[in-house]
């Protein structure tokens, strides 16, 4: 039985269809990256998984079990946790205290256990001290969150939602506004994390670092599922090429419209809102 | 000397008013402008229990605090779905329901309100001034001791959570909704009790003493003191609840003074007189940790330092 089934799932906003019958499944252990261009519906597809969008039609199972239109909540606490594309952080405390409360699972917060001192919990606050150093953020757990800088915020997203050692782990766009430079480690990072056991799925714009990191590949455009295989066989698909060239205009097919290995230098604006503030 | 008993009460329940309300509004983020609905519905169950039915004193605590808490907890539930400003108007809007119901039902005695609440006794006793004081004294060091277990615990890390952002901690597990409601059923028990120490204190309740100026001049004096921290509630009821009664002017004019305090504060001082990230807070954290280095390297002071 598959981890993850998607099963016709669409989404529509009003008059807008952000998804369309899309139909996959996620294996256990697997690393699938989702790719698309701008507006495609890849982090509506991830807000469907993660309980913050109610899909229109269509099911999702986890483990087996119907949860579409299940609460972010739920879906955080049977083991599916994401980042956001823009850092979310909790400005107002520490870094450790991020990870930290992001750290109580079901069992504290949804029982008069979450009465309980913080500080109690012994082998939370190791998890916690554990997850600071694998994320390279030990230097840095005094501090307020609102004080680090884009790449700690990203390491800070990917350190909260591993903290409650999810089954699914939901990456939106991890890469977006760290630059170059900061790319290879943040690759070391996640790969680290994929190999301790986790299920990812990655929503990338950077598609040569998505595309290095995942044995499939998922490939939206306007809500559609257009194209799913291996890297290399997603890299080579005539329709995959178009979507891109569609949108890029004057990029040359030589390049295969972005979808070399290598990473493109421009940045971009996030484009598709997280959900409500 | 027993004026300023007096006044001294008047502090002490405004302190428990925006320490509670401080819970919802400092920890949460939720704006409320309905605390002095809470706080009146606590003083007139108190208040029409001790005249009609001969409730002990003792027993209209609880009572109050129940009552208030139950109001809290049918009127977070309808109320708390909605976010910031739809939320603040529609608290206004329950505030002029809850005075409107003590105006116009029976029960309540009507626009005349409660007369005649007998004074509180203890071991035969009845109630002076002073054992006001000290029964307001310890109500707020229980509010106060509440919420600064709260402070220390997941619920309240939670808190702070969806007050920071409410997407992010619904996506690590919080469940939004319920703590919000759990936060405002708290908040709204301690203004209750506060009501029940305020009925006999001025042995008779009216529906306009809990109107929605009140609340406004709550969470004025909260947003002054420094919201989210109990200090800063404290003192700003203090200072607010105090000026009025020091100087005869600022008692003529105490609405527009307080208008002007606040703007001045949102303007220069965002943070509250005490609030985190406060100048006073900043300067005290910094002379208090240049002392403990100075302790610790066992260096003199330099001459002229000022800490």
């Amino acid at each position: 039985m598959a981890l993850l089934e998607i099963d016709d799932v669409t989404v529509r906003f009003g008059g807008l269809v952000a998804l369309r019958d899309v139909a996959f499944e996620v294996d256990e252990g697997q690393f699938i990256s989702i790719i698309g261009p701008n507006g495609a519906g890849k982090t509506t597809l991830f807000n469907a998984i993660a309980g913050t969008v109610r899909p229109t039609s269509g099911r999702i199972r986890f483990r087996g079990h119907e949860v579409q239109g299940s609460r972010a909540a739920h879906m955080s606490h049977v083991g599916v946790r994401r980042t956001f594309q823009v850092a979310r952080p909790f400005p107002s405390m520490t870094v450790r205290e991020n990870v930290h409360i992001a750290a109580a699972g079901r069992s504290v917060l949804h029982s008069a256990r979450s009465l309980g001192l913080r500080g109690r919990v012994r082998t939370l606050g190791e998890r916690v001290d554990g997850l600071l150093q694998t994320t390279g953020l030990t230097s840095e757990a005094g501090r307020r969150a609102s004080e680090l800088n884009i790449g700690g915020l990203r390491r800070l997203e990917i350190a909260r939602a591993l903290a409650s050692e999810p089954t699914l782990l939901l990456l939106d766009e991890p890469a977006a506004g760290i630059g170059v430079d900061g790319l290879r480690p943040l690759a070391d990072l996640i790969r680290d994390v994929h190999q301790r056991g986790l299920t990812v799925l990655l929503v990338e714009h950077y598609v040569g670092f998505a595309l290095s990191l995942s044995d499939r590949v998922i490939v939206l455009d306007e809500g559609i599922l257009i194209a799913e295989g291996t890297p290399e066989q997603v890299r080579n698909d005539e329709r995959v090429i178009t979507a891109y060239l569609g949108r890029a205009g004057r990029a040359a097919k030589g390049q295969q419209a972005g979808l070399a290995p290598e990473i493109p230098a421009q940045p971009h604006e996030p484009d598709e809102p997280d959900g409500p503030r | 000397m027993s004026y300023w008993i007096v006044v001294g009460v008047t502090v002490v329940i405004y302190a428990i008013l925006t320490v509670s309300l401080n819970i919802v509004v400092g920890y949460v983020g939720q704006p409320n402008l309905a605390q002095s609905a809470f706080f009146g519905i606590g003083a007139y169950f108190a208040a029409v229990f001790s005249t009609r039915y001969h409730t002990s004193f003792w027993w209209t605590i609880p009572l109050a605090f129940v009552t208030a808490g139950a109001a809290g907890l049918a009127l977070g539930a309808i109320s708390l779905r909605l976010r910031e400003d739809f939320l603040a108007i529609t608290t206004i809007g329950l505030n002029f329901v809850v005075v409107a119901v003590f105006q116009y039902a029976p029960f309540f005695g009507g626009a005349v309100g409660i007369y005649a609440i007998p004074l509180p006794s203890i071991a035969g006793h009845p109630f002076g001034n002073t054992a006001f004081l000290v029964v307001g004294l310890v109500m707020l060091a229980s509010v106060m001791a509440v919420s600064k277990y709260l402070e220390h615990t997941w619920f309240g890390a939670s808190l702070m959570a969806i007050r920071d952002d409410e997407t992010a901690a619904s996506s690590i597990g919080v469940p939004v909704a319920s703590y919000k409601v759990m936060a405002f059923v708290l908040s709204a028990a301690f203004a209750g009790m506060a009501g029940s120490l305020y009925a006999p204190f001025l042995s008779v309740v009216t529906p306009t003493s809990f109107g929605f100026t009140e609340s406004v001049v709550i969470l004025a004096m909260l947003i002054f003191g420094g919201l989210g921290t109990i200090r800063g509630a404290v003192v700003g009821a203090l200072i607010l609840g105090s000026l009025p009664e020091a100087f005869r002017f600022i008692s003529n004019y105490r609405l527009l003074t307080f208008g002007v305090v606040l703007l001045l504060m949102l303007r220069f001082q965002p943070e509250g007189l005490l609030g985190d990230g406060s100048v006073l807070v900043k300067l005290t954290r910094r002379s208090v940790g240049a002392l403990r280095q100075r302790r610790r390297s066992g260096t003199p002071d330099p001459p002229g330092a000022a800490v």
